[in-house]
Protein backbone atom coordinates (compact mmCIF):
# COMPACT_ATOMS: atom_id res chain seq x y z
CA UNK A 1 0.00 0.00 0.00
CA UNK A 2 2.75 2.21 1.14
CA UNK A 3 5.85 2.35 0.27
CA UNK A 4 8.56 4.64 1.47
CA UNK A 5 12.24 4.58 -0.34
CA UNK A 6 15.24 6.47 0.71
CA UNK A 7 13.14 9.64 1.54
CA UNK A 8 14.97 12.65 2.72
CA UNK A 9 13.54 16.03 3.68
CA UNK A 10 14.47 19.01 5.27
CA UNK A 11 12.84 21.39 7.05
CA UNK A 12 13.93 25.19 6.77
CA UNK A 13 17.52 24.02 5.42
CA UNK A 14 17.86 21.31 8.50
CA UNK A 15 18.13 17.74 7.10
CA UNK A 16 15.55 15.97 9.31
CA UNK A 17 14.81 12.92 6.99
CA UNK A 18 17.90 11.07 5.69
CA UNK A 19 17.13 8.12 4.01
CA UNK A 20 14.09 6.53 5.45
CA UNK A 21 12.58 3.80 3.84
CA UNK A 22 9.84 1.75 4.69
CA UNK A 23 7.19 -0.57 3.19
CA UNK A 24 3.63 -0.76 4.59
CA UNK A 25 1.21 -3.28 3.03
CA UNK A 26 -2.72 -3.85 3.78
CA UNK A 27 -3.82 -5.16 6.55
CA UNK A 28 -0.97 -4.25 8.75
CA UNK A 29 -0.28 -2.08 11.53
CA UNK A 30 3.32 -0.86 12.11
CA UNK A 31 4.68 1.25 14.94
CA UNK A 32 7.18 3.95 14.75
CA UNK A 33 9.15 4.76 17.73
CA UNK A 34 11.76 6.79 18.49
CA UNK A 35 14.00 9.68 20.44
CA UNK A 36 12.39 13.23 20.47
CA UNK A 37 14.23 14.85 17.49
CA UNK A 38 14.34 11.63 15.41
CA UNK A 39 11.83 12.78 12.99
CA UNK A 40 8.92 11.16 13.90
CA UNK A 41 6.17 14.09 13.34
CA UNK A 42 8.25 14.98 10.19
CA UNK A 43 8.05 11.66 8.99
CA UNK A 44 3.61 12.12 9.65
CA UNK A 45 4.06 16.08 8.10
CA UNK A 46 6.42 14.95 4.84
CA UNK A 47 3.45 11.87 4.10
CA UNK A 48 0.76 14.76 4.60
CA UNK A 49 2.00 17.45 2.41
CA UNK A 50 2.81 20.25 5.18
CA UNK A 51 3.79 23.43 3.64
CA UNK A 52 7.34 23.81 4.57
CA UNK A 53 8.31 20.35 4.90
CA UNK A 54 10.56 20.23 1.45
CA UNK A 55 11.67 16.59 0.24
CA UNK A 56 15.68 16.29 -1.09
CA UNK A 57 15.16 13.02 -2.37
CA UNK A 58 13.44 9.27 -2.43
CA UNK A 59 10.00 8.78 -3.29
CA UNK A 60 6.56 7.50 -2.04
CA UNK A 61 4.23 5.45 -3.54
CA UNK A 62 0.42 4.87 -2.12
CA UNK A 63 -1.45 2.54 -4.14
CA UNK A 64 0.57 2.62 -7.30
CA UNK A 65 0.71 6.44 -7.26
CA UNK A 66 3.33 9.29 -6.60
CA UNK A 67 2.33 10.33 -2.91
CA UNK A 68 4.62 13.33 -3.09
CA UNK A 69 2.89 15.01 -6.36
CA UNK A 70 0.04 15.22 -5.00
CA UNK A 71 -1.45 18.10 -3.33
CA UNK A 72 -3.02 17.35 0.45
CA UNK A 73 -6.35 16.96 -0.12
CA UNK A 74 -5.47 14.81 -3.44
CA UNK A 75 -3.85 12.75 -0.47
CA UNK A 76 -7.16 12.81 1.66
CA UNK A 77 -8.99 11.75 -1.39
CA UNK A 78 -6.45 8.77 -1.86
CA UNK A 79 -7.36 7.80 1.29
CA UNK A 80 -4.46 9.33 3.59
CA UNK A 81 -5.47 10.55 7.02
CA UNK A 82 -3.22 12.36 8.84
CA UNK A 83 -3.72 12.36 12.76
CA UNK A 84 -2.27 15.52 14.15
CA UNK A 85 -0.09 15.49 17.64
CA UNK A 86 -1.52 18.95 18.41
CA UNK A 87 -4.74 19.13 16.49
CA UNK A 88 -5.84 22.66 15.43
CA UNK A 89 -8.56 24.82 16.56
CA UNK A 90 -10.76 26.49 13.50
CA UNK A 91 -12.34 29.29 15.46
CA UNK A 92 -16.07 29.76 13.92
CA UNK A 93 -16.44 26.13 11.98
CA UNK A 94 -18.54 23.52 13.33
CA UNK A 95 -17.30 20.12 13.15
CA UNK A 96 -20.32 18.96 11.18
CA UNK A 97 -19.95 21.41 8.50
CA UNK A 98 -15.89 20.83 8.26
CA UNK A 99 -16.42 17.03 8.06
CA UNK A 100 -19.58 17.03 5.55
CA UNK A 101 -17.94 19.24 3.46
CA UNK A 102 -14.58 17.38 3.84
CA UNK A 103 -15.99 14.03 2.78
CA UNK A 104 -18.11 15.27 -0.04
CA UNK A 105 -15.18 16.88 -1.32
CA UNK A 106 -13.14 13.68 -1.35
CA UNK A 107 -16.78 12.01 -2.46
CA UNK A 108 -16.48 14.12 -5.20
CA UNK A 109 -12.70 13.71 -5.79
CA UNK A 110 -13.84 10.34 -6.31
CA UNK A 111 -16.53 10.44 -9.08
CA UNK A 112 -18.72 9.36 -6.01
CA UNK A 113 -22.10 11.22 -4.89
CA UNK A 114 -21.87 13.43 -1.84
CA UNK A 115 -24.31 12.59 1.36
CA UNK A 116 -26.78 14.78 2.06
CA UNK A 117 -27.28 16.56 4.98
CA UNK A 118 -29.04 13.45 7.24
CA UNK A 119 -27.36 10.89 5.94
CA UNK A 120 -23.99 12.89 6.99
CA UNK A 121 -25.46 12.98 10.18
CA UNK A 122 -26.32 9.57 10.83
CA UNK A 123 -22.74 8.62 9.62
CA UNK A 124 -21.46 11.33 11.98
CA UNK A 125 -23.59 9.89 15.32
CA UNK A 126 -22.12 6.24 14.36
CA UNK A 127 -18.44 6.80 14.62
CA UNK A 128 -18.65 9.60 17.47
CA UNK A 129 -20.86 6.83 19.48
CA UNK A 130 -17.81 4.96 18.57
CA UNK A 131 -15.21 7.11 20.33
CA UNK A 132 -18.32 8.38 23.33
CA UNK A 133 -18.10 11.52 22.00
CA UNK A 134 -21.37 13.66 22.86
CA UNK A 135 -23.08 14.71 19.58
CA UNK A 136 -22.98 18.56 20.98
CA UNK A 137 -19.12 18.25 20.64
CA UNK A 138 -19.40 18.08 17.28
CA UNK A 139 -21.70 20.75 16.76
CA UNK A 140 -19.01 22.53 18.54
CA UNK A 141 -15.93 24.61 16.30
CA UNK A 142 -13.80 21.92 15.35
CA UNK A 143 -11.51 21.70 18.62
CA UNK A 144 -11.86 25.11 20.31
CA UNK A 145 -11.61 24.72 23.69
CA UNK A 146 -11.77 21.04 23.93
CA UNK A 147 -9.44 19.12 26.13
CA UNK A 148 -6.07 17.77 24.91
CA UNK A 149 -8.27 14.39 25.14
CA UNK A 150 -11.17 15.32 23.95
CA UNK A 151 -8.80 16.58 20.57
CA UNK A 152 -7.50 13.03 20.41
CA UNK A 153 -11.28 11.21 20.58
CA UNK A 154 -12.63 14.33 17.81
CA UNK A 155 -9.53 13.17 15.67
CA UNK A 156 -10.50 9.28 15.84
CA UNK A 157 -14.54 10.73 15.17
CA UNK A 158 -13.00 12.55 11.64
CA UNK A 159 -10.89 9.08 11.12
CA UNK A 160 -14.21 7.07 11.29
CA UNK A 161 -16.06 9.27 8.55
CA UNK A 162 -13.26 9.74 6.29
CA UNK A 163 -12.57 6.36 6.34
CA UNK A 164 -9.01 6.19 5.13
CA UNK A 165 -7.33 3.46 3.87
CA UNK A 166 -4.29 4.30 5.76
CA UNK A 167 -3.94 6.12 8.55
CA UNK A 168 -1.48 8.09 9.81
CA UNK A 169 -1.30 9.13 13.54
CA UNK A 170 1.49 11.08 15.35
CA UNK A 171 1.08 10.50 19.01
CA UNK A 172 -2.39 10.19 19.01
CA UNK A 173 -1.68 8.66 22.47
CA UNK A 174 -0.28 11.98 24.01
CA UNK A 175 -2.05 13.50 26.31
CA UNK A 176 -4.35 10.64 27.26
CA UNK A 177 -5.48 9.78 30.38
CA UNK A 178 -5.95 5.69 30.49
CA UNK A 179 -9.24 5.61 30.20
CA UNK A 180 -9.17 7.93 26.97
CA UNK A 181 -6.70 5.98 25.66
CA UNK A 182 -8.05 2.94 25.73
CA UNK A 183 -11.02 4.57 24.01
CA UNK A 184 -9.11 5.63 21.12
CA UNK A 185 -7.43 2.48 20.94
CA UNK A 186 -10.70 -0.14 20.48
CA UNK A 187 -11.34 3.52 18.40
CA UNK A 188 -8.60 2.34 16.39
CA UNK A 189 -9.18 -1.63 15.79
CA UNK A 190 -12.42 -0.76 14.79
CA UNK A 191 -11.96 2.04 12.22
CA UNK A 192 -8.65 0.36 10.90
CA UNK A 193 -8.06 -3.18 11.95
CA UNK A 194 -9.49 -4.29 8.17
CA UNK A 195 -7.23 -6.59 5.50
CA UNK A 196 -7.93 -3.45 3.21
CA UNK A 197 -6.66 -0.73 5.58
CA UNK A 198 -3.28 0.19 7.41
CA UNK A 199 -2.02 2.35 10.11
CA UNK A 200 1.67 3.61 10.87
CA UNK A 201 1.00 4.75 14.56
CA UNK A 202 4.01 6.95 15.44
CA UNK A 203 4.24 6.93 19.47
CA UNK A 204 6.77 7.48 22.23
CA UNK A 205 5.50 4.67 23.96
CA UNK A 206 4.48 0.84 24.57
CA UNK A 207 1.32 1.95 26.39
CA UNK A 208 -1.21 2.36 23.29
CA UNK A 209 0.09 -0.56 21.41
CA UNK A 210 -0.97 -2.72 24.60
CA UNK A 211 -4.51 -1.68 22.85
CA UNK A 212 -3.65 -1.80 19.17
CA UNK A 213 -1.15 -4.30 18.53
CA UNK A 214 1.48 -3.73 15.70
CA UNK A 215 2.46 -6.05 13.65
CA UNK A 216 6.02 -4.33 12.90
CA UNK A 217 7.82 -2.17 15.01
CA UNK A 218 10.56 0.20 13.94
CA UNK A 219 13.11 2.36 15.21
CA UNK A 220 13.48 5.64 13.90
CA UNK A 221 16.73 7.76 14.97
CA UNK A 222 18.58 10.57 13.43
CA UNK A 223 16.20 10.51 10.57
CA UNK A 224 16.12 7.00 9.53
CA UNK A 225 15.04 3.37 10.01
CA UNK A 226 17.67 1.80 12.41
CA UNK A 227 16.16 -1.55 13.78
CA UNK A 228 12.78 -3.28 13.03
CA UNK A 229 11.23 -6.31 14.89
CA UNK A 230 7.90 -7.80 15.85
CA UNK A 231 5.77 -6.09 19.01
CA UNK A 232 8.25 -7.83 21.10
CA UNK A 233 11.14 -5.14 20.00
CA UNK A 234 8.90 -2.15 21.77
CA UNK A 235 9.13 -4.11 25.19
CA UNK A 236 12.76 -4.06 24.80
CA UNK A 237 12.81 -0.33 24.20
CA UNK A 238 10.42 -0.05 27.12
CA UNK A 239 12.58 -1.92 29.20
CA UNK A 240 16.19 -0.66 27.78
CA UNK A 241 15.90 2.65 26.57
CA UNK A 242 15.87 3.58 22.89
CA UNK A 243 20.03 4.33 23.12
CA UNK A 244 20.81 0.95 24.47
CA UNK A 245 18.40 -0.79 21.60
CA UNK A 246 19.00 1.38 18.35
CA UNK B 1 -32.51 65.82 7.30
CA UNK B 2 -29.49 67.82 7.62
CA UNK B 3 -26.19 67.94 5.72
CA UNK B 4 -22.87 66.97 7.50
CA UNK B 5 -21.32 70.77 6.59
CA UNK B 6 -21.64 71.45 2.71
CA UNK B 7 -17.72 71.30 2.18
CA UNK B 8 -15.75 68.66 0.59
CA UNK B 9 -13.60 67.21 3.65
CA UNK B 10 -9.97 67.08 3.27
CA UNK B 11 -7.28 64.17 4.10
CA UNK B 12 -6.72 66.79 7.31
CA UNK B 13 -10.04 65.68 8.61
CA UNK B 14 -9.23 62.50 11.09
CA UNK B 15 -12.57 61.29 9.88
CA UNK B 16 -11.98 61.25 5.99
CA UNK B 17 -8.15 60.75 6.39
CA UNK B 18 -8.13 56.94 4.32
CA UNK B 19 -10.97 57.89 2.28
CA UNK B 20 -11.28 57.74 -1.14
CA UNK B 21 -12.15 61.87 -1.62
CA UNK B 22 -12.38 61.56 -5.51
CA UNK B 23 -15.18 59.14 -4.90
CA UNK B 24 -16.67 60.69 -1.87
CA UNK B 25 -16.64 64.00 -3.70
CA UNK B 26 -19.47 61.96 -6.25
CA UNK B 27 -22.04 61.88 -3.40
CA UNK B 28 -21.56 64.42 -1.46
CA UNK B 29 -22.91 66.02 0.28
CA UNK B 30 -23.84 63.14 2.56
CA UNK B 31 -27.30 63.10 4.11
CA UNK B 32 -27.10 62.42 8.19
CA UNK B 33 -29.94 60.13 8.63
CA UNK B 34 -31.22 60.97 12.35
CA UNK B 35 -32.37 58.02 14.20
CA UNK B 36 -34.21 58.32 17.81
CA UNK B 37 -35.22 55.77 20.12
CA UNK B 38 -37.34 56.80 23.12
CA UNK B 39 -36.93 55.37 27.12
CA UNK B 40 -36.82 51.15 26.07
CA UNK B 41 -37.12 50.87 22.78
CA UNK B 42 -35.33 48.53 20.91
CA UNK B 43 -34.15 48.59 17.10
CA UNK B 44 -32.52 46.52 15.22
CA UNK B 45 -31.57 47.75 11.40
CA UNK B 46 -29.04 45.71 8.76
CA UNK B 47 -27.19 48.38 6.50
CA UNK B 48 -26.18 46.41 3.40
CA UNK B 49 -25.42 49.37 1.18
CA UNK B 50 -25.28 49.02 -3.20
CA UNK B 51 -23.82 50.95 -5.53
CA UNK B 52 -20.40 51.93 -6.74
CA UNK B 53 -19.46 54.71 -4.74
CA UNK B 54 -21.78 54.90 -1.20
CA UNK B 55 -21.77 57.03 1.81
CA UNK B 56 -24.00 56.40 4.58
CA UNK B 57 -24.08 58.35 8.01
CA UNK B 58 -26.37 57.60 10.70
CA UNK B 59 -26.88 59.37 13.69
CA UNK B 60 -28.58 57.40 16.40
CA UNK B 61 -29.76 59.10 19.78
CA UNK B 62 -30.97 55.90 22.26
CA UNK B 63 -32.79 56.91 26.10
CA UNK B 64 -32.23 55.57 28.54
CA UNK B 65 -32.81 52.10 28.38
CA UNK B 66 -32.95 51.89 24.72
CA UNK B 67 -31.72 48.58 22.70
CA UNK B 68 -30.18 49.03 19.28
CA UNK B 69 -28.56 46.33 17.03
CA UNK B 70 -26.97 47.86 13.85
CA UNK B 71 -25.28 45.26 11.59
CA UNK B 72 -23.18 46.47 8.45
CA UNK B 73 -21.99 44.59 4.94
CA UNK B 74 -19.51 46.52 3.52
CA UNK B 75 -19.00 45.21 0.28
CA UNK B 76 -18.36 45.30 -3.68
CA UNK B 77 -18.38 48.86 -3.75
CA UNK B 78 -15.85 50.87 -5.31
CA UNK B 79 -16.05 53.55 -2.50
CA UNK B 80 -18.37 52.25 0.72
CA UNK B 81 -18.65 54.23 3.63
CA UNK B 82 -20.57 53.92 6.86
CA UNK B 83 -20.58 56.23 9.71
CA UNK B 84 -22.48 55.86 13.01
CA UNK B 85 -22.75 58.38 15.56
CA UNK B 86 -24.17 57.27 18.74
CA UNK B 87 -25.29 58.38 21.77
CA UNK B 88 -26.19 56.44 24.58
CA UNK B 89 -28.56 57.44 27.54
CA UNK B 90 -28.54 55.90 31.50
CA UNK B 91 -28.37 51.91 31.00
CA UNK B 92 -28.90 52.10 27.16
CA UNK B 93 -27.24 49.39 24.88
CA UNK B 94 -25.91 49.32 20.97
CA UNK B 95 -24.03 47.03 19.20
CA UNK B 96 -22.70 46.86 15.90
CA UNK B 97 -21.40 44.07 13.72
CA UNK B 98 -20.10 45.48 10.38
CA UNK B 99 -18.21 43.07 8.32
CA UNK B 100 -15.86 44.97 5.12
CA UNK B 101 -15.18 42.17 2.16
CA UNK B 102 -13.20 44.06 -0.79
CA UNK B 103 -10.71 43.46 -3.70
CA UNK B 104 -9.22 45.04 -6.04
CA UNK B 105 -8.80 49.02 -5.49
CA UNK B 106 -11.91 49.32 -3.53
CA UNK B 107 -11.86 51.51 -0.32
CA UNK B 108 -13.93 50.35 2.30
CA UNK B 109 -14.79 52.13 6.09
CA UNK B 110 -16.40 52.11 8.69
CA UNK B 111 -16.44 55.33 11.18
CA UNK B 112 -17.95 55.69 14.42
CA UNK B 113 -18.33 57.55 17.25
CA UNK B 114 -20.28 56.35 20.61
CA UNK B 115 -20.96 58.86 23.15
CA UNK B 116 -21.79 57.22 26.76
CA UNK B 117 -23.45 59.99 28.19
CA UNK B 118 -25.32 58.01 30.40
CA UNK B 119 -24.20 55.92 33.54
CA UNK B 120 -24.48 51.71 32.96
CA UNK B 121 -24.93 51.95 29.18
CA UNK B 122 -23.30 49.07 27.17
CA UNK B 123 -21.40 49.60 23.48
CA UNK B 124 -20.10 46.43 21.77
CA UNK B 125 -18.51 46.75 18.59
CA UNK B 126 -16.92 43.92 16.04
CA UNK B 127 -15.82 44.46 12.98
CA UNK B 128 -13.97 42.11 10.39
CA UNK B 129 -12.31 42.87 6.89
CA UNK B 130 -11.49 40.41 4.54
CA UNK B 131 -9.11 42.78 1.93
CA UNK B 132 -7.31 41.07 -1.61
CA UNK B 133 -5.60 43.25 -4.28
CA UNK B 134 -4.52 46.07 -3.24
CA UNK B 135 -7.89 47.64 -1.59
CA UNK B 136 -8.13 49.03 1.56
CA UNK B 137 -10.12 48.11 4.86
CA UNK B 138 -10.54 51.26 7.09
CA UNK B 139 -12.21 51.13 10.97
CA UNK B 140 -12.00 54.70 12.71
CA UNK B 141 -13.57 53.89 15.84
CA UNK B 142 -13.94 56.37 18.51
CA UNK B 143 -15.71 56.12 22.54
CA UNK B 144 -16.54 58.74 24.90
CA UNK B 145 -17.21 58.13 28.15
CA UNK B 146 -19.22 61.49 29.68
CA UNK B 147 -18.22 62.83 32.97
CA UNK B 148 -21.08 60.76 35.02
CA UNK B 149 -21.84 58.20 33.02
CA UNK B 150 -20.20 55.42 35.41
CA UNK B 151 -20.41 51.80 35.01
CA UNK B 152 -20.21 51.85 31.52
CA UNK B 153 -18.62 49.46 29.03
CA UNK B 154 -17.78 49.25 25.83
CA UNK B 155 -15.84 47.14 23.76
CA UNK B 156 -14.38 47.25 20.12
CA UNK B 157 -13.32 44.10 18.12
CA UNK B 158 -11.33 44.77 15.35
CA UNK B 159 -9.63 42.44 12.93
CA UNK B 160 -8.64 42.10 9.39
CA UNK B 161 -7.42 39.12 6.79
CA UNK B 162 -5.25 40.43 4.51
CA UNK B 163 -5.03 37.44 1.43
CA UNK B 164 -2.24 39.66 -0.31
CA UNK B 165 0.38 41.74 0.71
CA UNK B 166 -0.42 44.36 -1.33
CA UNK B 167 -3.88 45.28 0.50
CA UNK B 168 -4.14 47.72 3.42
CA UNK B 169 -6.07 47.65 6.57
CA UNK B 170 -6.06 50.82 8.69
CA UNK B 171 -7.47 50.27 12.51
CA UNK B 172 -7.97 52.91 14.92
CA UNK B 173 -9.85 52.22 17.72
CA UNK B 174 -9.80 55.41 20.34
CA UNK B 175 -11.00 56.17 24.08
CA UNK B 176 -11.80 58.92 25.94
CA UNK B 177 -13.18 58.74 29.21
CA UNK B 178 -13.97 61.36 31.59
CA UNK B 179 -15.93 59.25 34.26
CA UNK B 180 -14.74 56.33 36.72
CA UNK B 181 -15.83 52.76 37.19
CA UNK B 182 -15.85 52.20 33.65
CA UNK B 183 -14.78 49.17 31.63
CA UNK B 184 -13.41 49.84 28.35
CA UNK B 185 -12.01 47.05 25.99
CA UNK B 186 -10.36 47.23 22.84
CA UNK B 187 -8.60 44.75 20.60
CA UNK B 188 -7.22 44.90 17.24
CA UNK B 189 -5.40 42.72 14.82
CA UNK B 190 -4.17 42.42 11.21
CA UNK B 191 -3.10 39.64 10.29
CA UNK B 192 -2.65 36.96 7.49
CA UNK B 193 -4.94 33.41 7.33
CA UNK B 194 -3.26 30.67 9.61
CA UNK B 195 -1.24 28.37 7.52
CA UNK B 196 -1.40 25.30 10.35
CA UNK B 197 -5.53 25.74 10.01
CA UNK B 198 -5.26 25.94 6.39
CA UNK B 199 -3.16 22.54 6.07
CA UNK B 200 -5.32 21.45 8.79
CA UNK B 201 -8.46 21.78 6.89
CA UNK B 202 -6.94 20.93 3.10
CA UNK B 203 -5.49 17.48 5.43
CA UNK B 204 -9.11 16.59 6.24
CA UNK B 205 -9.24 16.78 1.91
CA UNK B 206 -10.70 20.21 1.64
CA UNK B 207 -9.27 22.15 -1.76
CA UNK B 208 -7.05 25.13 -0.71
CA UNK B 209 -9.71 27.79 -1.78
CA UNK B 210 -12.56 25.50 -0.04
CA UNK B 211 -10.63 25.62 2.86
CA UNK B 212 -9.72 29.37 2.73
CA UNK B 213 -13.49 30.15 1.59
CA UNK B 214 -14.75 28.16 5.26
CA UNK B 215 -12.26 29.95 7.41
CA UNK B 216 -12.92 33.33 5.87
CA UNK B 217 -16.71 32.47 6.24
CA UNK B 218 -15.96 31.73 9.95
CA UNK B 219 -13.78 35.45 10.18
CA UNK B 220 -16.59 36.87 8.58
CA UNK B 221 -19.48 35.75 10.89
CA UNK B 222 -17.76 36.81 14.06
CA UNK B 223 -19.70 40.29 13.46
CA UNK B 224 -23.11 38.85 12.90
CA UNK B 225 -23.48 36.86 16.15
CA UNK B 226 -26.60 37.40 17.78
CA UNK B 227 -28.13 39.38 14.86
CA UNK B 228 -31.79 38.51 14.13
CA UNK B 229 -30.81 38.18 10.42
CA UNK B 230 -27.55 36.13 10.95
CA UNK B 231 -28.52 33.44 8.33
CA UNK B 232 -29.17 35.82 5.74
CA UNK B 233 -26.28 38.19 6.39
CA UNK B 234 -23.88 34.97 6.75
CA UNK B 235 -25.14 34.14 3.05
CA UNK B 236 -24.83 37.74 1.70
CA UNK B 237 -20.94 37.79 3.01
CA UNK B 238 -20.33 34.17 1.48
CA UNK B 239 -21.55 35.60 -1.83
CA UNK B 240 -19.08 38.50 -1.35
CA UNK B 241 -16.62 36.21 -0.39
CA UNK B 242 -16.74 34.02 -3.54
CA UNK B 243 -16.44 37.10 -5.50
CA UNK B 244 -13.74 37.70 -3.99
CA UNK B 245 -11.60 34.40 -4.33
Amino acid sequence: MLQIDNLQAEVVGKPILKGLSLTVNAGEIHAIMGPNGAGKSTTGYVLGGRPGYEVTGGSVSFDGQDLLAMAPHERAAAGLFLGFQYPVEIPGVSNVQFLREALNAQRRARGVEPLSGGEFLKLAREKAGLLRMDMDMLKRPVNVGFSGGEKKRAEMVQMGILDPKLAILDETDSGLDIDALRICGEGINAIMRRPDKAVILITHYQRLLDYVKPDKVHVLAGGRIVRSGGPELAHELEREGYEAVA
Amino acid sequence: MSLAGALLPSRKDEDFRYADLGALARVWPVPVEEIALGPGESRALVLVPEGDAVARHLAITLGPGARFDLRVLNAGHAYGRVAIDVRLGQGADFTCGAAQVGGGKQVLEVVTNVVHAGSDATSRQVVRSVLSGQATGTYLGKVTVERGADGTDGEQSVRAMLLDRTATANARPELEIYADDVKCAHGCAVGELDAQGLFYLQSRGLPPAEAKRLMLQAFLAEAFVGADAEEQLNQAALAALEALL
